[in-house]
């Protein structure tokens, strides 16, 4: 299609030539079916089998590239085509777990919109056409390169910087800068305030009994998130009586994941927090100029001295991590605290930065954009990003891009940024190209394609070798090239092949480094923001949750991934407190104007209990004009906010403007109504009568079900570390062909996926307690959607799964309305999409793709099951504990599914069924479901009351 | 069909025929309706309107087709809406057609006699759009077949524990002995007509339709022993449908469906809406057509009666509902019921107690019950009423359940209020169509009211042999 269009962009085409093309095509048709696939040699991960065999996955590590460090994954591929992501636990920084993104990205590779041709002003081109142009716009520079200008995000591939370095050696003209918004300026600020140089922090929870976030969401984002959240949530977890957990106290403005999960939670606007922090970090110890506790305001003040207390009784145990959008000082005294603290270096470890040149990156993009506007950028190059929409509203980066006679893009999609370049060229995508990463410990990582690029696509490497004149050079003997020449070993093929085949390149992880505080830190604090007067109001700007940056914006699966805690989908919102609410006259869905100065926009507000007063946060990532047909038009844009002086906060007015804006969020309720719902109780409290062991409803004339021959299927969610990040929800749709059905869809309650995850608030709703429940199919034995079906499309497997039967259901829906749990999904329409090619490729063939009229829901990951009871007969034993692994449990960060057989009574979930926390769902109903629950524990400072 | 007794037990009352009809003033009076009347300008304008409604429903039905269920207001969590309410409710309609003409005629009620066969009617009209609903309901209606037991090369049957295959054998056989016994009971009119008819085509469709009824005794004979057997076979299914539909919702385990009053509560329910469909149709048909004679005001106030009796045992189901949910202490029950009465669906849930609680309880007035159109007011009340009280049933239950978390609102669209409008206007269409081509009251039942039997029916075909005790 994309060639018969480059050739024919008229569409004209002569009839011997039609002739022509439809014999060519008929035999192409043909070859196609075998798939496309690279030349280049890639190197299976051990998992797989010898040799391909159809219907049978293999499995391949690379790594994604996301904001601040790189995740290695494990890519399934079948036939050539990859369709599923699971973490790499074979690389040493790796897990089998993943964020939501990284779930995401196979939608991301046969995305339909994504840019097929090079284009030159809106019109088709070729890349021999570009390469013409880019090399007559290098070859009217001076010799130096001067006017050359290339912008990235932030460099992680060595392979990328080396070329990157090595051009700029040519042409020392040239300047190489680097921008993506979400990025480590406050880190890094931070940092040089309170040890003169930039470190990353990695937090070392085994160690820890005490942690204090200051908004830092550690569970979910930033590069080490997955590993963060393992770490985590094995001190959360109660196994044995006795087992002391590692306590949580969360300072932070907007209920995040990690935030919810805390055992003492204080919802601060940022200029609170910031002052807060400084109390804090004086009383535990660090030399500053700061209020007393008693200064503050009562309700703060138990909380603060308790947690100081707590903080200094475990000297050397205790962790203090700041938000990466926190400000530098807030992130010195973080430092300064765990230096006071007597945490630094063992409880905290510190690393060089990875990033491959560290650079304060607004600062960069307001040097280009300042350069631009004075007419002294000749040839601007942009490699991915989409500065066009990212850049802080200030700099009128997209009007300066006009002055610039040759600007080339490559992307992924025709984006912002795109349609304001006299070039686009199309990103071939990570699953699809060559090329290195590196990840959170400095690790580098190969990446590696799993299919040819499907539509032409290039690579960074490529255009990098292509203004350094080394035109027709492939991504891969690049990266090749830099590893042979970097790796010190005499048997690179081994070394190559091992790095392939593992996903990582052996021997560069870094080790950690000792740091000395500053000892004059408190003169380089900048004074803290003040709380801004009565009618004005502070804006907390994030980045989303699901679409980043608004990178994500074309994907439906990550649009319509509820955020956590607010489930809102497929739009942002101006997220304020109740109380703050209440004051201001507004309700959820409200719409709202927040202006700040000049620059203002129009969201919808969504009332969130547990959201700070006095300030509201709105996400990035929304307001797109040209992410393609799923992300254009959806939300607000907040980068309007956006000022180089002040990426994260503004101050701002909130005015309603009397309209409404329908928000599409999956769940309405967040009140448990007082029903024994979400257990939680503290972890001296475990062994009480009240949260006794049952065993099954206490009263029931029916007698006990017999056991089955073989497995006996059961799942178990810990609440106490599940932190509603969603994941679990992503890696089924992944895994099992879910459809997206779009806002209007969500709005009607019609989503499909087949795991929620129940966020409910209990308590003061200015603080509440915030729980989180997944909740797929329970797989009841005594299924009340069995009895129910008139056709006998829903029924039971010796196993004790609840099978559907898709070609026998007729769609009464008889089952849905009598599930007590409404975990079962119908087609209302045709929500599958069965004609966009792109699409087909990416499902995976083990799961039927359901069609209008039928139901659906969780299935254990029948498939998974039936693949190792296959592996197991042929082999000739029972299956395995922990040989079938369910998508959500594999993907989920903090490990808080198990899934396994009940009828061994030493596999995990059968001891977890023991403990004395464990609990069924609604068990009055005597259902007797095989998907249960541990509550939550927690473990809170007794000496913090609770009023 | 003996009036023997009649006049001994009920002397004081208002009489069931109005005095001075005789044998051919019957005969005439009905049969005029269709063979001489012709169709009116009112009928063309009834019938247009009906048939635009048809139209919507088809239009409706065709773009269900094309697009899926996801047309109606239907999600996740309340996974059954209208199509599901206009079900029950056109079924119940449906069984006063046969709780008049088999349970009435057992127990020898005569003043049954002139609403009997347009309550018949009726109840196969109501049936006939209750029966459009289940089959579009399901999510691939060209598989709705399945529901049937047939043999079939896979083996496979129906899953008989579900209450739908219950409603599968339940309507069917229903909608069978009700068409069964409404032809049965239409076999000597039709040739009645037959014989009125003026020119071939009339005399041809007519006579076909009277199979060969010549009133010959053992005619009658067979005649009187079918039409027991039929109101034997038919008197049970008064009681079971509407329980097996009440199965539906008792079988499951959701709060405001679990409760085992239903099946003698949606009976009732069902009667009662029945009633007040006759009476809605009664009114204005005896008006237009003028047929106070035979359709007496005694005839109006019983139904009025029967409305309010059934009508206070509905009232005693909801009052018995709010009971047993406090009294047995379930806090889903207890949730389910504040609900009903304080939730989002409170209005419709005080106005289904306003129509069908507050307002029959101005039927213990005979004043009222004679007022003719304040009790046509009273029965289109009771309509609605009994519309919203499966709405309440339906929606509320399953809008909030037990996770609040999935808790949701059904919100009607445009659709699911056109297809139900339009099987209201195919409900009248057939209702005009029956009152232009068909004796709207049964000609020979009317006539064995009359008293003192005459002999100027004798040259009447056959009627002569109406005096065959049953």
């Amino acid at each position: 299609m994309s060639s018969i269009e480059s050739q024919h962009p008229d569409g004209k085409v002569q009839r011997r030539e039609f002739l022509r093309l439809m014999g060519a095509s008929l035999t192409l048709g043909g070859l196609g079916a075998c798939t496309r696939q690279p030349e280049e040699r890639i190197f299976a991960s051990a998992r797989s089998p010898e040799s391909r065999i159809p219907g049978k996955p293999l499995f391949f590590a690379t790594a994604m590239t996301m904001t601040g460090g790189a995740q290695p994954i494990l890519v399934e591929s079948h036939m050539g085509r990859p369709t599923k992501i699971e973490g790499n636990s074979m690389h040493p920084g790796g897990f089998s777990a993943t964020t939501a993104p990284v779930q995401a990205a196979v939608l991301g590779l046969y995305d339909p919109d994504r840019s097929r041709v090079v284009k030159r002003a809106g019109r088709i081109s070729t890349w021999p056409a570009f390469l013409g142009a880019l090399r007559e716009a290098l070859d009217g520079l001076d010799d130096a390169g001067t006017g050359l200008r290339i912008l990235t995000e932030t460099v992680l591939s060595p392979t990328l910087a080396d070329q990157l370095w090595s051009l700029l050696g040519d042409k020392p003209g040239a300047v190489w800068h680097q921008y993506e918004p979400v990025n480590r300026s406050m880190a890094r600020a931070g940092s040089e305030i309170a040890f003169g140089e930039d470190v990353q922090v990695l937090p070392r929870f085994e160690r820890a009994e005490v942690v204090l976030s200051i908004d830092a969401d550690f569970m979910t984002t930033g590069p080490a998130s997955v590993r963060l959240a393992r770490d985590f949530a094995a001190r959360r977890r109660v196994r044995a009586e006795g087992e002391e957990l590692c306590r949580l106290y969360s300072i932070e403005s907007a209920p995040s994941p990690t935030g919810s999960l805390a055992d003492h939670r204080l919802p601060l606007s940022p200029a609170r927090i910031e002052a807060i922090v400084r109390v804090i970090a004086r009383a535990v110890g660090v030399e500053l100029e700061a209020p007393e506790i008693d200064s503050l305001p009562v309700q703060q003040r138990n909380m603060v001295q308790a947690l100081v207390d707590d903080l200094k009784a475990k000297r050397g145990r205790g962790v203090v991590l700041a938000g990466e959008q926190q400000s530098p000082a807030v992130q010195a005294l973080a430092h300064a605290m765990n230096d006071a603290l007597g945490n630094n270096g063992a409880t905290v470890d510190y690393y060089d930065p990875i990033e491959m040149e560290p650079i304060d990156q607004v600062e960069s993009l307001r040097q280009l954009a300042q350069d631009m506007q004075a007419g002294e950028v000749q040839a601007l190059v942009i490699l991915g990003g989409n500065p066009a929409y990212t850049a802080p509203a200030d700099l009128n980066f997209p009007e300066h891009m006009a002055q610039v006679p040759f600007c080339a893009h490559l992307s992924l999609l025709e984006d912002e940024t795109s349609r304001r370049c006299g070039w686009h060229v199309p990103e071939a995508h990570f699953l699809e190209s060559w090329s290195d990463t590196t990840i959170y410990d400095g690790a580098a990582s190969a990446v590696q394609p799993m299919i040819a690029p499907l539509y032409e696509g290039r690579s960074s490497h490529e255009i990098v070798a292509a203004m350094a004149g080394f035109v027709g050079k492939s991504s891969y003997e690049i990266v090749r090239a830099f590893w042979k020449r970097e790796a010190f070993t005499d048997d690179f093929e081994s070394y190559w092949e091992a790095s392939l085949h593992n996903g990582w390149l052996a021997d560069t992880a870094f080790d950690p480094r000792p740091v000395t505080l500053n000892s004059s830190l408190a003169e380089g604090l900048a004074e803290g923001p003040v709380v801004p007067p009565g009618g004005e109001i502070e804006v907390i700007l994030r980045p989303d949750p699901m679409v980043w940056d608004g990178r994500f914006s074309n994907n439906g699966w990550l649009q319509e991934l509820p955020n956590p805690i607010t489930t809102l989908t497929w739009d942002n919102a101006a997220l304020i407190g109740p109380a703050t609410a209440r004051r201001l006259g507004i309700e959820t869905e409200d719409l709202v104007q927040l202006a700040c100065g000049e620059r203002m926009v129009e969201a919808a507000v969504l009332v969130v209990p547990g959201h700070a007063d006095d300030c509201v946060t709105l996400h990035l990532g929304y307001g797109r004009t040209s992410a393609g047909e799923v992300g254009s038009g959806l939300g607000c844009n907040a980068y309007q906010l956006v000022t180089a002086g002040s990426a994260w906060s503004a101050v701002g007015r909130l005015t309603p403007t009397g309209r409404r804006y329908p928000l599409a969020r999956t769940q309405l309720h967040h009140s448990m109504e007082g029903r024994d719902i979400v257990r939680s109780a503290n972890v001296h409290e475990l062994s009480d009568q009240e949260h006794g062991h049952h065993e099954g409803p206490a009263h029931t004339l029916l007698a006990p079900p017999e056991k089955n021959d073989g497995p006996a299927w059961a799942m178990v969610f810990d609440l106490s570390t599940c932190m509603g990040c969603n994941a679990c929800i992503i890696g089924c749709q992944s895994e099992n062909n879910i459809s997206i059905v779009g806002k209007d869809e969500v709005m009607r309650n019609r989503e499909m996926h087949w795991i929620r995850v129940d966020s409910y608030f209990e308590g003061d709703e200015s603080s509440p307690e915030i729980l989180h429940q997944p909740v797929p199919c329970m797989h009841c034995e005594d299924a009340p959607c069995e009895v129910v079906c008139p056709v006998g499309a829903t029924v039971h497997s010796a196993e004790g799964l609840n099978d559907m039967v898709y070609n026998r259901c007729v769609g009464t829906r008889y089952c849905e309305a009598n599930c007590p749990y409404k975990v079962r999904r119908f087609n209302f329409y045709l929500y599958a999409d069965y004609e966009t090619p792109s699409l087909k490729m990416m499902r995976n063939p083990d799961v039927t793709v359901r069609s209008r009229g039928v139901m659906e829901k969780c299935t254990y990951c029948v498939q998974r099951i039936n693949e190792a009871r296959i592996h197991a007969k042929k082999e000739g034993r029972e299956i395995l504990e922990g040989e079938v692994v369910t998508a959500c449990q594999s993907v989920c960060p903090s490990s808080a599914i198990e899934f396994g057989d009940l009828n061994d009574p030493d596999s995990k979930v059968s001891r977890l069924r023991m403990l004395p926390q464990h609990y069924s769902l609604l068990e009055e109903l005597g259902v007797r479901p095989r998907t249960t629950y541990l509550s939550r524990v927690t473990d809170r400072n007794p000496d913090v009351s609770r009023s | 069909m003996s009036v023997k007794d009649q006049a001994g037990t009920e002397p004081p009352r208002e009489p069931i025929l109005a005095p001075g009809h005789d044998l051919v003033s019957i005969t005439d009076k009905i049969s005029s309706l269709v063979l001489a009347r012709g169709a009116s300008r009112g009928w063309f304008v009834g019938v247009a309107v009906c048939l635009a409604l048809v139209t919507l429903l088809m239009v409706s039905l065709a773009y269900l087709l094309l697009r899926g269920v996801g047309i109606w207001g239907l999600n996740n969590q309340v996974a059954w809406g209208f199509a599901i309410i206009n079900f029950v409710w056109w079924i119940g309609i449906g069984h006063a057609g046969t709780l008049i003409s088999a349970i009435l005629l057992l127990l020898k009620q005569h003043w049954r006699t002139s609403i009997n066969r347009f309550a018949e009617a009726m109840t196969i009209f109501a049936v006939m759009c209750a029966g459009i609903f289940p089959l579009i309901h399901v999510g691939r209606p060209w598989l709705a077949y399945w529901l049937l037991p047939y043999p079939n090369t896979m083996g496979l049957w129906p899953q008989f524990r579900s209450p739908l295959v219950w409603d599968v054998f339940a309507v069917s056989t229903y909608a069978t002995v009700s068409a069964l016994f409404w032809y049965v009971g239409l076999v000597p009119d039709l040739a009645t007509l037959r014989d009125k008819a003026v020119g071939r085509p009339l005399k041809m469709i007519y006579g076909f339709l009277s199979m060969g009824w010549r009133g010959a005794t053992h005619h009658w004979d067979r005649y009187e022993t079918a039409y027991l057997l039929l109101a034997g076979i038919a008197t049970p299914l008064v009681i079971s449908v509407h329980s097996v539909i009440a199965f539906d919702f008792s079988v499951s385990v959701i709060p405001g469906w679990h409760t085992t009053i239903f099946p003698p509560y949606f009976v009732a329910g069902a009667v009662f809406s029945g009633f007040a469909m006759v009476l809605t149709i009664a009114i204005p048909v005896r008006a237009i057509y003028g047929l106070g004679d035979f359709i007496t005001m005694r005839h109006i106030d019983n139904m009025a009666k029967v409305m309010l009796g059934t009508g206070l045992i509905v009232a005693y189901g909801y009052l018995m509902e709010i009971f047993i949910a406090w009294y047995g202490g379930n806090e889903y029950e207890v949730f389910m019921v504040k609900n009903r009465m304080l939730g989002p669906y409170a209005p419709a849930y005080w106005s289904l107690i306003l129509c069908n609680v507050a307002i029959p309880q101005l039927l213990w007035s005979p004043k009222i019950r004679r007022n003719v159109r304040l009790l046509l007011a009273i029965a289109l009340i009771v309509n609605v009423g009994m519309w919203l009280e499966r709405f309440i049933i339906v929606v509320t239950s399953l809008h909030r359940d037990y996770l609040p978390a999935n808790w949701n609102m059904y919100v009607p669209t445009f659709w699911d209020w056109a297809t139900y409008g339009g099987t209201i206007g195919l409900f009248v269409l057939l209702l005009f169509l029956f009152v232009r081509f068909m004796p709207v009251i049964s000609i020979f039942e009317m006539r064995t009211l009359v008293e003192p039997p005459h002999d100027e029916g004798a040259d009447h075909t056959g009627l002569e042999q109406t005096e065959v005790e049953p």
